[in-house]
């Protein structure tokens, strides 16, 4: 029976379809099964598919990304059931994610918001046109292992480096991952940041290296 | 002195479109902003739209427009003016028959011209960039080609320009503008260049492109920015780069009403705000690559796209400024020669009135001097393509053929050499005999660093008024304190 059900799991993960993953999470729920197992035997296996499938540039960004909506889909259902059970979903990491003040360029951003999350992070998106104290206060508040900047422009881009020093301010160890057109390896260097990824999908593998980095 | 600046009128023409096809491309735009609408993120423009009649939400900066003020708004925009030049010699009229070139921005590296190192980007290279842009013929006026980011973020794009017009005598249009006081300060320093405010008017020596936000948006600051600039009467733009993928659909019909419904959408509220004012359309679509998302910097969509939005723009009747070269790779090769020359072919035979531009590596993030260089070459080659072949009595030759007969050969002949000189002359691409390359391996790269060092070093612009100097330096102390 359950059988089935996470071969559907599987490929509504690999199909991209967020209203099947909340459909099949229900049912999986209503019919008693632990949500550890549906997680990891049902839409889990489809992401990594996915992911393989990528690598090997059989499938492309897009079909990525709408496997990370699917999943977040399954997992927004299947959460309640978790705290419930008195469980924890197993998370890589917290990692809160913004657009620097001052800047409105969202899809850099919202794409590794999405790579991270159906990588297995939990992540919290604040959008576009952050203060600083805001990424600050967000972190300390889910006590976040991760903040993840992005800029666009040069003239917004040095305002990542004023959340680091606020970070230091208020003696918070959250490791710092910065991004955008302009931002370099050099720039991240120098402004103390932890991590730094051309793109959305090196972004996942920074954030794993920063995770087992400790 | 600044060189003498190449004509370049293009010959060949395109059939890219049917006029269906562009009467379908314009009807679903017009839907797109009246029925979807533009995020207007600016109380100022929000205002504009409230009183011509459209509709917004003050909640989200949603405008809504219906297609009749649209339309009508475009008509009062001029399909011809000039860009004036610090050198009146060097003004460009924006008139659908030529062709110009800037140099390309804005990056935020540059490979040295004497370490050959990468490194952040600094005021010194823009004055550098800007005075070998001066003495090149092919380079008809300029973008702010790197960021100056050794100098504060709140008056660097002033820095910038101040730096462009201190080192060149030619057009100056900066992408690097995009806040009100800002803005204002750029004005007053244009006037200070044009010698009144009048005159500022009449010769605009500064322009401005801002660039939208994709999908369906604007930037608050740049809306306020360019309203400033076309109440000042510079030439204000707005450039889309929606992307296939990601900021605009898979198809490139669809990537290019997105596109256009940005762009038309900011020029009518120029012209609703300053009817008649000098508008120009802007746009560097391209597809995002599939695997990483990617800005590509080339490949067939951004060639199409090339001639696509230069062909919109026509139908708007406005000038285009118009993305090409920008090649994805890291360094002058193969796939920067390929992408530059098809994006700057397509651009060009669809006669956009203002390319941009030469010099990056790394779509448009790596300014290199010797890609400049051959992107000059790869333009003037293009130039001469498009030219076309001219057939008349002189250029038939027939009394040369006459005389030479069959198997002799031209080389004496008068006609040879009243002629000859039309031929291209490459300075970047290897012709010599083998065993003469074999002696030291060089190539168009070597050549290409040599002559820009040459020209950092010796070219002399024709210097800026000290009165002038002294200006730009009050009012970016004024913006600074």
């Amino acid at each position: 029976m359950s059988k089935e059900l996470f071969d559907a799991m599987r490929q509504c993960i690999i199909d991209g379809d967020p209203d099947l993953a909340a459909e099949l999470a229900q049912k999986a729920i209503d019919q008693g099964i632990d949500p550890v197992d549906a997680l990891n035997e049902g839409f889990v296996p489809g992401v990594n598919f996915v992911g393989e499938q990528f690598g090997l540039g059989e499938m492309f960004l897009p079909e990525l990304v709408v496997a990370g909506e699917a999943m977040k889909t399954a997992v927004a259902v299947l959460e309640p059931e978790f705290t419930k059970r008195g469980t924890e979903r197993q998370i890589l990491g917290k990692v809160v994610i913004g657009t620097i003040e001052g800047d409105i360029h969202e899809i850099g951003k919202t794409l590794v918001a999405t790579m991270l999350s159906a990588s297995g992070f939990q992540v919290y998106d604040l959008g576009v046109d952050v203060p600083i104290m805001t990424f600050v206060e967000k972190a300390r508040e889910v006590n976040a292992d991760i903040i993840g900047i992005s800029a666009l422009l040069t003239t917004t881009m040095v305002r990542q480096k004023d959340v680091i020093e606020a970070l230091q301010d208020n003696n918070m160890a959250t490791k710092v991952m910065v991004g955008g057109a302009p931002v370099t390896q050099g720039w991240a260097k120098e402004i103390g940041a932890h991590g730094y990824s051309e793109d959305a999908v090196g972004a996942v593998a920074v954030a794993k290296n920063l995770m087992s980095a400790g | 002195m600044g060189g003498i600046i190449k004509e370049n009128c293009p010959k060949l023409s395109l059939n890219l479109f049917s006029p269906e096809d562009i009467q379908r491309l314009h009807e679903a735009t017009l839907d797109v902003i009246e029925t979807v609408g533009i995020r207007f993120p600016s109380l100022r423009a929000q205002e504009i739209w409230a009183s011509h009649g459209a509709q917004v939400d003050a909640k989200t900066g949603i405008v809504k427009v219906p297609a009749h003020l649209i339309e009508s708004a475009l008509k009062k925009a001029p399909p011809a003016y000039n860009l004036g030049a610090r050198d009146e010699k060097q003004d460009l009229p924006l008139d659908g028959k030529h062709v110009w070139v800037a140099t390309d921005g804005c990056g935020v590296e540059i490979i040295d011209l004497y370490t050959n190192e990468r490194r952040r980007s600094k005021l010194q290279d823009v004055e550098e960039i800007a005075r070998v842009a001066d003495a090149l013929p092919e380079v008809g006026f300029h973008w702010v080609a790197l960021s100056a980011q050794d100098k504060p973020a709140h008056t660097r794009g002033l820095h910038e320009i101040a730096a462009v017009w201190r080192n060149s005598t030619k057009h100056v249009q900066t992408e690097s503008i995009y806040n009100v006081a800002e803005a204002k300060a750029a004005v007053e320093m244009a006037t200070a260049v044009a010698g009144s405010k009048e005159a500022l008017r009449k010769r605009p020596v500064l322009s401005l492109m801002q660039c939208t936000a994709p999908p369906l948006g604007h930037d608050g600051g740049s809306l306020d920015a360019a309203l400033i600039g076309a109440e000042a009467g510079l030439p204000v733009g707005f450039m889309t780069m929606a992307a296939c993928l990601t900021t605009g659909p898979a198809t490139l019909a669809g990537n290019l009403v997105v596109g256009n419904a940005e762009v038309i959408a900011g020029t009518a509220l120029i012209q609703l705000a300053y009817p008649g004012a000098s508008v120009f359309y802007a746009a560097a679509q391209t597809a995002s690559d599939l695997r990483n998302g990617a800005y590509t910097g080339g490949g067939p969509e951004d060639f199409l796209f090339g001639a696509a939005n230069s062909i919109l723009a026509d139908f708007y009747n406005i000038p285009i400024s118009m993305g090409s070269f920008a090649t994805g790779a890291k360094e002058p090769n193969w796939q920067a020669g390929v992408e530059n020359s098809l994006s700057t072919f397509m651009a060009s035979i669809a006669v956009s009135d203002m390319l941009l531009g030469v010099g990056f590596l790394h779509g448009s993030r790596i300014w290199s001097f010797e890609q400049m260089l051959m992107d000059c070459e790869i333009y003037e080659i293009v130039r001469r393509t498009l030219a076309g072949i001219e057939v008349n009595d002189e250029t038939l030759a027939l009394d040369a053929i006459k005389a030479v007969g069959p198997g002799g050969n031209f080389l004496t002949q008068k006609h040879t050499r009243a002629h000859m000189r039309e031929i291209f002359i490459p300075d970047y691409l290897d012709r010599r005999p083998y065993n003469i390359w074999e002696e030291k391996k060089d190539g168009p790269r070597d050549w290409a660093r040599a002559k820009a060092r040459k020209l950092v070093e010796t070219h002399q612009p024709d210097p800026l008024d000290l009165a002038i100097v002294r200006e730009f330096e009050r009012i970016i102390a004024a913006e600074e304190a």
